[in-house]
């Protein structure tokens, strides 16, 4: 990268920030930065439903509060059932001619706890609906607010304070739950992948996601120096490594057709993502082997589909 | 003008909801509340009423949709029973905690296991310290105007807390009865539109339901028990709208033969008409009874209680609910503390009676009259007393 793009990518970027600088995020806190990220893309005319979590915690302590736009907080399983009372709202008032805004944003963002764990049936239910409001899963593999519990969502091997690595255990024994087919099979408009270590990425799929009438989706690998164990700095090197490993691929499903954005012709071999996180620190070699093999077997399902055209 | 009209009770409550205009209402089947959300359904369906109508896949999810739109701005409804209640459970505190004016009927119903469909108040007294203002109805036209009237006080500025209805399941919800039903109108004029001065509005951001560190989550909570005291008064100037407007007079108790009665009988719900039958039936036969029914449950009315029942030589409360392991019935044990400060006071007598939709009979009433008597004359021991048990 020379120079000049350093001087010229920012300006391709919205420069206000509606999620405030001086949360409480940890340092090098992934959420924080996708939600930055993705709330630029959003702009002020956006409703934010929040489900407990990390999210929550660092951005409300009262009487502060990190929104720039409305934002609500009812509990954890049941972010996309606010933000269907939300839209629903908002619909029956503007025919009412009591809502004078523009189209409003409606986003429901939940961890993946609060997502592919207790909020699944909320998820399916409001999809199923067919509510206009984008659910955005901010994944960061753990329950990290409670202190790094395992979730659906954390991926085999990774060692949890509630699959701890051990003698008779290799930590998380299962594979992480396919949480965006899962969405998928709702059959809704727009679905994708994303990452804040590909911010331009991430506008992207977002501005489609919010501009898409009808549910949408966007799951995003948040990676957390916390619950990881990896230095703080490396926040956005992380979630490159996930990508370019292929452990966390970046695609989107648009009326049912998927399609890989970040396609390599050489992959990295996962053993560089792996080694450079704590949580998989116990792994022997024949463990990275078999993750290895995994990870190839699904990406290279995904290659064939994308290729293919469908979901 | 309103119309005398018989109407099943659930179909009654569904018509005052409608007339009350509500933007939002999401709601999740349950017998025996059916009725009520199915009507809803329909006038939706048929255009008779502008309101987004969501089918949630559960109750939690209704109660929680509900939060969302009353934060937003919307009037909202909706209506659940039993299990549905319980599953509501943990978004029902959040509710009223974040002050959102929430109008709610139950169709009061057993709690499982055994599973059973059929009427107690088992239900709305597990959420008896929910934060939500609560009323029972006793008859169709009661639990037509009680939400109406649920609306205005809910909404109150003064108040701003959610409201729930309860009426009994199968033996109010599913009868029918001749009721006045209001019109339009009439009810436009009685309950103004709901415009909240805080909401989700992109025009002037706010953040609603944020963490409460411990510097201040109890002057938080101090300041949410002080809205529902505070509604107390409201209720009362609703109901002297409501009176004044359509002629129906209520108030926090109501009295029946209690003037100089020696054993005053308490409960709450649709009951209250077989125990007048069984109080005419007993002071024909000159026995002193009274029947004090109570109609608001949360607040408390402590002092309409105590005024009510403090001449008389005992009160026999009865309870459709048990506190497994505990004092017997939640009404009972809250009226004997209401009672306890008072140097003369008479002494209160738990029942526990018409579990899992046994039915509560004149014999009942007359029974548990006969064990006052005797609880007076040789003293008792029992916590309290089980009616109605087949031996």
């Amino acid at each position: 990268m020379t120079e000049s793009n350093f001087d010229f990518i920012p300006r391709l970027i919205p420069p206000q920030e509606y999620f405030a600088e001086g949360n409480r995020g940890c340092q090098g806190c992934g959420e924080a930065l996708a939600i930055r990220q993705f709330m630029k893309a959003a702009g002020p005319d956006t409703i934010v439903c929040s489900a407990t979590g990390c999210v929550e915690i660092i951005s409300s302590p009262y009487p502060q509060t990190a929104w720039r736009v409305p934002w609500i907080h009812v509990a954890f399983e049941n972010a996309a059932a606010v933000a269907s009372g939300v839209e629903s709202a908002i619909k029956t008032l503007r025919n009412k001619k009591r809502y004078k805004q523009g189209r409003t944003t409606i986003i429901a963002l939940a961890g993946d706890g609060g997502t592919a764990d207790i909020g699944l049936q909320a998820l399916s239910g409001a999809f199923e609906r067919f509510h206009d409001f984008t659910y955005i899963c901010t994944d960061n593999e753990a329950y990290m607010n409670t202190g790094i519990q395992r979730s659906s969502a954390t991926p085999y091997g990774a060692s949890t304070t509630t699959s701890p690595a051990g003698k008779e255990s290799i930590g998380q024994v299962t594979n992480k739950k396919n949480l965006p087919m899962i969405v998928a099979a709702h059959e809704i408009p727009y679905l994708a992948t994303c990452c804040p270590s590909f911010p331009m990425d991430l506008l992207r799929k977002a501005k489609i996601a919010f501009e898409t009438e009808g549910p949408t989706y966007l799951h995003i690998l948040t990676p957390c120096p916390t619950g990881w164990r990896f230095d703080s700095k490396l926040t956005v090197e992380m979630g490159r490594l996930a990508v370019e490993t292929g452990v966390f691929p970046l695609y989107e499903i648009i009326d049912g057709k998927l399609k890989l954005n970040y396609f390599m012709e050489k992959r990295k071999p996962v053993l560089e993502y792996l080694r450079s996180q704590g949580r998989f620190r116990h792994l022997k070699e024949e463990d990275i082997k078999e993750i290895q093999k995994r990870v190839d077997d699904s990406f290279e399902r995904l290659v064939r589909r994308s290729e293919a055209g469908v979901l | 003008m309103g119309k005398r009209v018989g109407l099943e009770v659930s179909f009654a409550i569904s018509e005052a909801a409608k007339l009350c205009r509500p933007d939002v209402i999401a709601a999740y089947p349950i017998t025996p509340q059916t009725h009520i959300v199915e009507e809803l359904a329909r006038m939706v369906a048929d255009g008779e009423l502008d309101s987004e109508f969501i089918m949630v896949e559960s109750e939690h999810s209704a109660m929680s949709a509900c939060c969302g739109a009353s934060a937003a701005g919307a009037r909202t409804f909706t209506a659940t029973a039993s299990q549905g209640l319980a599953l509501m459970h943990e978004v029902l505190f959040i509710a009223s905690g974040l002050r959102l004016p929430v109008v709610m009927a139950v169709a009061n119903r057993a709690l499982s296991a055994p599973l059973s469909i059929w009427g107690d108040q088992s239900d709305i007294m597990a959420e008896r310290d929910c934060g939500w203002i609560q009323v029972f109805a006793e008859t169709g036209q009661e639990s037509f105007d009680l939400t109406i009237q649920s609306f205005k006080w809910a909404e109150d500025e003064r108040v701003l807390t959610p409201s729930i209805v309860n009426i009994d399941g199968f033996t109010l919800s599913h009868v029918i009865e001749p009721l006045f039903v209001e019109s339009q109108e009439d009810i436009d004029s009685f309950l103004p539109p709901f415009n909240p001065k805080l909401k989700l509005d992109p025009e002037n951001p706010v953040s609603i339901g944020p963490v409460g560190f411990p510097e201040i989550y109890t002057e938080i909570k101090k300041q949410q028990n002080e809205a529902i005291l505070g509604a107390y008064p409201v209720i009362l100037e609703v109901w002297e709208d409501f009176a004044l407007k359509f002629g129906r007079k209520y108030s926090p108790v109501e009295k029946f033969m209690t003037e100089d009665a020696e054993i005053i009988i308490n409960l709450a719900g649709s009951i209250s008409g077989t125990a007048k039958v069984a109080v005419s039936k007993m002071r024909k036969s000159g026995k002193k009874v009274g029947l004090l029914t109570t109609r608001l449950w949360r607040p408390y009315p402590f002092n309409d209680i105590r005024d009510a029942v403090q001449n008389a030589k005992a009160v026999a409360v009865v309870d459709r609910c048990l506190s497994f392991g505990g004092p017997g019935g939640p009404m009972c044990s809250e009226l004997r503390s209401a009672l306890y400060p008072l140097e003369k006071k008479p002494l209160t007598i738990g029942f526990i009676a018409g579990l899992g939709g046994r039915d509560v009979t004149i014999e009942d009433f007359t029974q548990i009259v006969e064990i006052a008597e005797r609880a007076l004359s040789e003293g008792f021991e029992e916590e309290y007393f089980m009616i109605g048990v087949r031996e």
